[in-house]
């Protein structure tokens, strides 16, 4: 016997984190009734409450905060905005018609809904899916596995530290470790720059005096029950070890900070196509799926630079799946947005409704100085720098775009190559 | 006379600013710096570089599955203090019910400025 309950809601928001949390926000101050939010663990706030440093909040609440306070100040937002939500209840599947099935309290939940926002974000590329050659032993976390051990449960993982990539968690990993005791032996970053923001390689790095190893990568991890050596090796730039470059290291923990990628389980369910560049859902200007009535925000889409954006960007695709649900949305264009030269990515990759602006959010594939963003012809902007860590946002008004319908802009940025 | 260059972290421009320090130690120029912020940033970062400290503290809980509390210090402190001040936050163990912002640990090595939390837990 199953005992499926049954829900109708205006809006759906799966996922809790900073994106989910911004979105039913929006959705119910642009005044969305029945808006419930889907959150699968325990607690709403999503990755923020195990990130302890502070660099958030500067954009979405103006002023610096940390994790734990930006979800703080988020619950807060979203308890005075009067917001649904259900915890400890995982979504297992979404139909193409918007019909939730999840799984809450040991209970089956059926949830019709007239429109419902991705707000899944994303988790960190694995060990496994690097193929570094070597043992299997232990001590080998995800920089943000370690992170959770550290800041919410309590435990260090490991004493002798190196860490493979550079991003922002990885970065900021090196420096909660060397605070906490630990020795972070090396940081080494394949690419021949490092991989998140400058402000974490200066707080994070540099001022613990972290030895960086950029252009190198893992060759080897050794041991047999714990990591006891890890060798690196410099590589050219066809990502080749180039030989007699090799360092060791007597490490007993590896962290990995190589990436996030959006989670996407859901939406391929739901029949939503994805950009294989993104590995989010290929959107609109409205942020809408090629599923109508699906809509998706935040890291789900693309991975952002910071929370506020990916709170901000849900938000966005809240007010437009708000209208969705109220049944005010129509398309009135077909405009086809690509990536062109040196753009690794751009978001949205169309343009299908009149509305007052537009938000392209790219990244370049390789650092430029002195670079220029065009939009095809109609646009240009230049930038002093251009960085693939840091995400270049271009608002225009939607104007410029109408004489185009039934065309596509291909954007492009042109520089001079920084590295 | 002497240069020397400070990235600027108070906005994603991340100016390079060189700083001109002339011989009796004052700082006589400033470069490449987009606004007045990176100005007071660069002075700073030359004179005394400071930081804002987060980590956690022994928590005690009723249902014990929370045993930490995340902090900061509620204004940048010194940076060749940082690991001092571990080792005081290392030591500090608090018990629930704790408010948001509440002072945990007032004038921490006596820099005048207090570790609070950053986050409530009810009990």
């Amino acid at each position: 016997m199953t005992n499926i309950l049954k829900h109708e809601v205006d809006l759906a928001i799966i996922g809790g984190g900073p994106a989910g949390l911004g979105a039913a926000i929006s959705a119910k101050e642009a005044g969305v009734k029945n808006v419930l939010l889907i959150e699968r663990s325990e607690e709403l706030g999503g990755v923020l409450p195990q990130c302890i440093h502070n660099g958030f909040g500067l954009h979405f609440f103006k002023e610096e905060l940390t994790g734990p306070t930006y979800t703080y100040k988020m619950l807060k937002n979203a308890e005075k905005a009067g917001v649904d939500f259900s915890t400890r209840t995982m979504v297992i599947r979404i139909d193409p018609n918007n019909t939730i099935i999840a799984l809450s309290h040991n209970k089956l939940l059926e949830i019709h809904s007239k429109a419902t926002l991705l707000c899944m974000g994303c988790r960190e590329r694995s060990f496994g899916a690097l193929r570094i050659p070597g043992t299997r032993p232990a001590g080998i976390y995800t920089a943000g596995t370690a992170q959770r051990l550290m800041n919410i449960e309590g435990m260090l993982p490991g004493k002798r530290i190196v860490i493979l990539g550079s991003g922002d968690i990885g970065m900021i990993m090196a420096r909660r470790m060397t605070l906490e005791g630990a020795m972070v032996l090396a940081v080494v970053e394949l690419m021949p720059f490092i991989g998140g923001l400058i402000r974490n390689e200066i707080q994070c790095l540099r001022d613990f005096n972290i030895p960086t190893h950029v252009g190198h990568t893992i060759k080897e991890v050794n041991g047999t029950d714990r990591i006891e050596k890890i060798i690196i090796t410099a590589v050219d730039k066809n990502r080749h070890y180039i030989p007699g470059t090799e360092v060791e290291f007597d490490a007993d923990t590896l962290l990995i900070s190589a990436g996030l990628i959006p989670e996407n389980e859901l939406s391929k369910m739901a029949g939503v196509q994805l950009n294989p560049l993104t590995g989010g859902p290929i959107v609109d200007n409205l942020w809408q799926t090629n599923v109508p009535g699906i809509f998706a925000g935040g890291n789900v889409v693309h991975v952002h630079d910071l929370a506020d954006y990916a709170s901000e960007s849900a938000a966005l695709a809240a007010v437009n799946a708000a209208a969705y649900a109220k049944g005010t949305s129509s398309q009135d264009l077909d405009i086809k947005v690509k990536a062109g030269k040196n753009i690794r990515y751009i978001v949205p990759n169309s343009i299908t409704k009149k509305q007052e602006k537009v938000t392209f959010f790219m990244r370049v594939t390789w650092p430029l100085n002195n670079a220029t963003v065009h939009i095809g012809d109609l646009y240009k902007k230049e930038f002093i720098f251009a960085r693939p860590s840091e995400q270049i946002r271009i608002d225009l008004p939607i104007g410029m775009f109408m004489k185009l319908n039934h065309e596509e802009i291909v954007v492009s940025c042109y520089g001079e190559e920084a590295v | 006379m002497k240069k020397q260059v400070v990235i600027c972290l108070q906005c994603p421009f991340a100016c390079n600013i060189t700083v001109s320090i002339d011989d009796a130690g004052n700082i006589s120029e400033f470069k490449n710096n987009r606004c007045e912020r990176g100005k007071k940033y660069a002075t700073q970062e030359i004179v005394c570089p400071v930081r804002v400290l987060t980590s956690t503290v022994a928590l005690e809980t009723k249902d014990k599955e929370h045993p930490l509390l995340p902090v900061q210090t509620n204004g940048p402190i010194p940076k060749h203090l940082l690991l001092d001040a571990m080792k005081v936050i290392s030591k500090i163990k608090v018990k629930a019910p704790i408010k948001y912002n509440e002072v945990i640990y007032p004038n921490i090595l006596d820099t005048g400025i207090d570790l609070v939390s950053t986050f409530e837990v009810l009990e």
